[in-house]
This record gives C-alpha cells, sequence and structure tokens, in this order.
C-alpha cells in the first residue's frame, strides 16, 4: 500500500472506535468487502494512541525534532561518560606560551619605522586555547574545556526547564481543573487572578527576583532554580485558561452526565473522566513552553542571573561576550557551541510540539 | 458595545491595581537597595577609613521614602506611589533626578521607531509567505517555510543578536556595532537620520526574524481555515480564477484576525526590546529600566513595568474592540 493510498483510507470519516481499512493494494478498496473473507481480515483496529503515534511519525519535522531532543539528552548525560578526559570544573593549567606585541615608532616623516617587539611569555594556564586534540572546541577564558562545559551545562539547562515547566503544568490544571469544575464564585476568583499575572512583564520582574534571592538567603547555585520557581508561579495562567475552557466543554458532554448519574465521587469524576480528555492539549502546550523555558533560562544567565562560574548552563557560557568583545570578535569556539545548543534544543521542542499538536488535532487529518 | 467597553475598563483598573501592589512588594523587598549603594560610594570616596554619620543615613532614608521597611511601612510608601500616580506623578528616578514619565518619553522615542519599522517589515514578509505557505500545503514550499520560521521562533535574542554584531559590525564593518548615532561624524539633517537609521538596521533585522515566526504561522493557520470552508468550495465550482479565489475571497476573510493582532501589537511597539537594545547598547526604553533594575532605581522599575503593564492591559482591550469592530458577526457583552 503506497502512501497516497493510506492517506485517502484515513480521510474516510472515522468513527470514534477508529477502525482502519486495510486494502491490500490500491485497486481493490471496497470491492474487497464483497469477497467471503472474514470482516477482521480487511479492517484493523488501531487504538487512538497508536493512530497519534502514526501520524506524528509520518512528519519528517517531528522526527528531526525527536532526534535533535534525544540527541541533546544523550549528549549531556552520556557525553561526561565517554568524554571524561576532563573535570567539570577542572582547570587546564598547562603551560603555554603567549606572544606580545610592542610597537616602537623610530624616526619621523618619510623615515619613520616601526618596529614590533615581541614578548615571549609562558603562562601556566590554558586560557582561550583554539581548537585542538586535547581540548576539541578549546577552552574559555577560564581555562575550562569547553566542551565539557557544555555537556554538563545542558543538564543544567535540559533539567531546570523541565522542572520549571512540570510546576507550571501543575499549579495550572489544579487551578484550572478547580474553575472549570466547580465554576460560579471560585471560577471568578481564580481567573481574575489569572489575568492580574498574565499581565505582569515577565523579564523585568525576573530581573527583581533575581535580587531578591540574595536578600532571602539564596546561595548563589540556586538562584535559578529559585528565579525558574518564580517564573512557573506566574506563568500558570495560560494553561490554567486551556484547562478550565476543556473542562467547561467536556462537563455539559452527555458522558459526564452519565458518570454523574452513575454517582461517580467527585475525584474519579476529575482524574478519571475529565483530566484524561485535556492531556492532549496538554502535552502540547507543555512541550511547546519547554523551548521557551530554556530560552527564558538561557535569556537569565546571560544576564548573570545564572549558575554561577565555574558551573556554567548554556546561557552563562554566551555571558562572556556580553563584557568582552575581544572574546566575541576571536573566540567563537568558546560562545558559538552553547548557542547552537540553546538554538537545537528550543527548535527540537518546537518541532516536537508542532508534530503532536498536528497529531492529536482530530481535524487535522490527511 | 460602550458598556461593554466601560465594564473592561473598570476591571482593567482593577488589573492594574494588583499588579502594581506586586511589584512593589517586590521591588521593596530588593535587598540591594539605592540607598545602601550610594552610602557605600560616599565611604569609598571619602576614603573609606571614616563612616557616613548616621544621622545623614537616616535623612536619606527618609528623603527617598524607604525609612520603613516593615510589612505596614511597604503598605504606606504603595498607597503614596498611588496617590501621586493619581496626579500623574510617577516620581522621580534617584539616579537621574528627572522624572520618570520625562525619561520613558524620552527613551520611547528610539524603541518606537525600531519596533515601527521592524513590524511593518514583518508583516510585508510574513504575510504573504504565511498565505503561499497554506495555498501550497504540504508541499516543499509549505516545509521550507516552516523550518525557517520556526527557526525563527527557536532563536535566542542575545545569541543572534551578538552572532550578527560579530559577523556584520567586526568582522565585515558594514554596520556599527551600537550606540544609536555617530557624534563624532556631526551630521545634521537628512545624512543624520541615515545615520540613525544605518545604526538601528541590526536591531530592527533581529526583531524582524525574531517575530516573523508567530504572525506567518498565524496567517498560515487562519488562511487554511478559511481555504477549507464551504463558501471557498463554492467559489471554485463557480469556475472563479484560482488567484480570484485565494485573494478576493480567501485572503479578505484572513486578513479579519491579522487586523485583530495588529491592535494586539500596541505593546510591542512601545514597550521596546530589553535585550536586543542591550546587545546593540541603543538608549532605548528597555536598555534603560535594565540599568534601572541594576541599580535599584525604584521609581524606574515601577514607572515601566506599570508602562509595561497598562499597555498589555490596552493592548488585549483594543484587540478585543477590534475583533467586534472587523467581523460584524461578533457581538461583545
Amino acid at each position: 500500500m503506497n502512501k497516497r493510498d493510506e492517506e485517502k483510507f484515513e480521510s474516510i470519516p472515522e468513527t470514534d472506535g477508529v477502525a482502519e481499512v486495510k486494502a491490500t493494494s490500491s485497486e481493490v478498496g471496497f470491492a474487497e468487502f464483497n469477497d467471503e473473507k472474514p470482516l477482521d481480515k480487511n479492517v484493523r483496529l488501531l487504538s487512538p494512541g497508536r493512530m497519534v503515534a502514526r501520524r506524528f511519525f509520518r512528519s519528517k519535522l517531528s522526527i528531526i525534532g525527536l532526534v535533535l531532543i534525544i540527541g541533546l539528552f544523550v549528549f549531556s548525560w552520556f557525553g561526561p561518560v565517554v568524554y571524561n578526559r576532563w573535570g567539570e570544573t577542572e582547570t587546564d593549567y598547562a603551560a603555554t606560551i603567549q606572544y606580545e606585541y610592542n610597537e616602537i615608532k623610530v624616526g619621523s616623516g618619510d623615515n619613520e619605522y616601526t618596529f614590533y617587539q615581541v614578548i615571549e611569555r609562558t603562562v601556566y594556564l590554558s586560557e582561550l586555547a583554539p581548537c585542538s586534540p586535547d581540548h576539541p572546541l578549546g577552552t574559555d577564558k577560564t581555562g575550562i574545556d569547553v566542551l565539557t562545559q557544555l555537556m554538563y551545562g545542558g543538564r543544567i539547562s535540559l533539567t531546570i526547564s523541565f522542572l520549571a515547566v512540570f510546576v507550571t503544568t501543575i499549579l495550572g490544571v489544579v487551578f484550572g481543573g478547580i474553575a472549570g469544575y466547580f465554576g460560579g464564585k471560585i471560577d471568578n476568583v481564580i481567573m481574575r487572578f489569572c489575568d492580574i499575572l498574565m499581565c505582569l512583564p515577565g523579564m523585568p520582574i525576573l530581573l527583581i527576583v533575581g535580587t531578591l534571592g540574595e536578600g532571602v538567603g539564596i546561595p548563589n547555585q540556586f538562584r535559578i532554580y529559585f528565579l525558574m520557581g518564580f517564573l512557573a508561579l506566574i506563568s500558570w495562567g495560560g494553561i490554567a485558561r486551556l484547562v478550565r475552557g476543556q473542562i467547561l466543554f467536556l462537563r455539559e458532554q452527555e458522558y459526564m452526565v452519565a458518570a454523574e448519574a452513575m454517582g461517580y465521587s467527585t475525584t474519579r469524576k476529575i482524574f478519571k473522566h475529565l483530566l484524561p480528555n485535556v492531556l492532549p492539549q496538554l502535552i502540547v502546550s507543555m512541550t511547546l513552553s519547554l523551548g521557551s523555558m530554556i530560552l527564558y533560562e538561557a535569556t537569565l544567565s546571560y544576564l548573570n542571573l545564572g549558575v554561577p562560574a565555574p558551573n556554567a548552563a548554556w546561557g552563562t557560557m554566551i555571558n562572556i561576550i556580553s563584557r568582552d568583545t575581544n572574546v566575541l570578535q576571536e573566540n567563537f569556539n568558546v560562545w558559538g557551541p552553547p548557542g547552537i545548543c540553546i538554538i537545537l534544543a528550543v527548535l527540537g521542542f518546537n518541532f516536537v510540539g508542532d508534530g503532536l499538536r498536528d497529531a492529536l488535532d482530530p481535524k487535522m487529518r490527511r | 458595545m460602550l458598556k461593554y467597553v466601560l465594564k473592561r475598563l473598570v476591571w482593567t483598573l482593577v488589573i492594574l491595581l494588583g499588579v502594581s501592589l506586586i511589584i512593589y512588594i517586590l521591588v521593596r523587598c530588593m535587598p540591594i537597595d539605592f540607598v545602601a549603594n550610594k552610602i557605600a560610594a560616599l565611604q569609598s570616596s571619602s576614603g573609606g577609613a571614616q563612616g557616613v554619620d548616621e544621622e545623614i543615613i537616616k535623612m536619606m532614608y527618609e528623603q527617598y521614602g524607604l525609612s520603613d521597611g516593615s510589612f505596614w511601612g511597604i503598605i504606606a510608601g504603595y498607597f503614596t506611589w498611588l496617590g501621586n500616580l493619581c496626579r500623574f506623578d510617577l516620581g522621580t528616578s534617584f539616579v537621574s533626578g528627572l522624572p520618570v514619565a520625562e525619561e520613558i518619553v524620552d527613551h520611547m522615542g528610539v524603541s518606537f521607531a525600531v519596533a515601527f519599522i521592524a513590524i511593518i517589515l514583518e508583516y510585508m514578509v510574513a504575510i504573504p509567505l504565511g498565505v503561499t505557505a497554506a495555498t501550497h500545503q504540504y508541499s516543499v514550499r509549505d516545509y521550507v517555510v516552516t523550518i525557517f520560521v520556526i527557526l525563527g521562533i527557536s532563536l535566542p535574542s542575545f545569541f543572534f543578536g551578538q552572532l550578527l554584531k560579530d559577523l556584520f559590525a567586526y568582522k565585515l564593518q558594514w554596520f556599527p556595532p551600537g550606540t544609536l548615532e555617530n557624534l563624532a561624524g556631526g551630521y545634521t539633517g537628512i545624512e543624520k537620520v541615515m545615520d540613525i537609521l544605518w545604526h538601528m538596521a541590526l536591531p530592527i533585522f533581529v526583531t524582524v526574524i525574531l517575530g516573523i515566526g508567530s504572525t506567518m504561522r498565524y496567517t498560515r493557520t487562519n488562511m487554511l481555515e478559511v481555504l477549507n470552508s464551504d463558501y471557498i468550495r463554492t467559489a471554485r465550482a463557480k469556475g472563479l480564477k484560482e488567484s480570484k479565489v485565494i485573494y478576493k475571497h480567501a485572503f479578505r476573510n484572513t486578513m479579519i484576525p491579522i487586523v485583530t493582532m495588529l491592535a494586539g501589537l500596541l505593546p510591542a511597539l512601545f514597550s521596546g526590546a530589553m535585550i536586543t537594545e542591550q546587545v546593540f547598547d541603543l538608549p532605548g526604553i528597555g536598555n534603560w529600566a535594565l540599568q534601572a533594575e541594576m541599580a535599584a532605581d525604584i521609581p524606574v522599575i515601577m514607572g515601566y513595568n506599570m508602562f509595561l503593564a497598562m499597555l498589555s492591559v490596552i493592548g488585549v482591550l483594543l484587540s478585543d474592540i477590534m475583533y467586534a469592530v472587523v467581523d460584524p458577526r461578533v457581538k461583545l457583552g
């Protein structure tokens, strides 16, 4: 069965049971029903989950996204196991020879000569080393291997964004669920609070909170977690709205009336009958917000609010170029790779989110 | 309609009150405060050995209205700030000593110019791209446009900005690396305008690339929705030319959500891009606020954040109203 036929068959309106007609060749199609073969040979049942998976993997972009994300995870978690030459914050004290030039001008007018006095120095710190077998991506200004730092930085960046999305989603589901299920005054209060939260300007507030952390006595190591936690605390509004809207719609459905008539408990109705139906939209929005959380984390790190040196997340590794234009111009190997990693991660999550949205949307059949 | 708008306006005020209270409490809880910084500066300038007189320190805190750090003190401070706001007084900046409202107006020009040009360019590119992507759904063209656009959304502004700065300003030297104008050039008139535009080129480019994605996707989704509707099938069945079907029948209806989105762009026009402005060292409102946050300049931080919150509330309200104006099927109430 070639691809085009497959599409043709899927575009036949399907009932909830999602039965897919399985044809052996393109010509046979419905004519096959006239045969005496038993029905289940012509019809293959696909569970909704498998349907979604099939539609997801049909899109090349979602596969690319998935490969990118898995690749970055493998790189960050298994990378340091394979490439264990340098420790996470190990400085390379290898002797390096540095050259410095002094310009000396002699004479004047037409007879002006310029001499260059070359000073050779041996420095016991391999700072800003170029790419070499010793350091595949060179070293940064403090003599730390860039590739190693990139791997450990990936752990920090990915973990933080996952945690933040997790917290945001839980808060959003709880508040949106309560608002949607109980309605009335509670709904009003929660939604109005959402309105306020959604008007808070994110980045400026995080900058304020970044300094706030010091006052509360949070050590610098945990500042970025504190910040991202705060970000989660103020950004659940969107998810709450989504969940509430969906639950308001589902609550009026007949199967919920049936659940009511069966005398199910509230918890059972919420967790067994309502939430699973919100899950598709929730997964899509979670995947897409993973990308934006990585961007937030990177921007905060770039603004010096990230993990303090010598540890580094991807954003922290780029932050040096905002202060040092020499590094910006001369050492792309220091700040380029983390930037590319950030882009790849966000790109991966966006591709997967997009693919999931198309795969989970029953209207998007093709 | 009028009743609806009035109701929304009242609600807008309540939202702004909530936002301002949250921000004020956060700002007042900041551990670095301006007075402490100033005292430290005084101490180091006077040799560091002798401390500054207790009386003077106390007086300075009083002067800036920061003397009472307790909960009730903060609440009282908030109401003082709110009272001043009602008289259209946003206070004066601790650092520069100028009224905050004046400074906002001063810095807004640059940000507005960048955002305005960027949005026009963005729409000029994004709408045609979105329409072709929709009319050629699942074709190579659609994929290429989609990949390009998602790439644009995924770029971290600081990285992309620095990359362009490195490439075009330092390596190729086509554009200046930062600031707004070449003061040493001493240009006047039209030359000065060209010089400023030349300085703005890179920030505008960054803004366009970062923003193009959402507009294009939005156009594509809406166009697809319209193209799948019955009246388009009717138009095709009548035997209309494809170009007429798309540009006369489909595109006009796609414009509805796009016009609505334009109203929602109001905040983006005035609020400035903090990171982009920081990267290119533009004296826009975002960069100014960033400096203020570092210096704990409370009136400026409050003023800027309230300005942003106000813009976004008004943006939402405007786009709702626009929606009803453009699409007669929508009833507000």
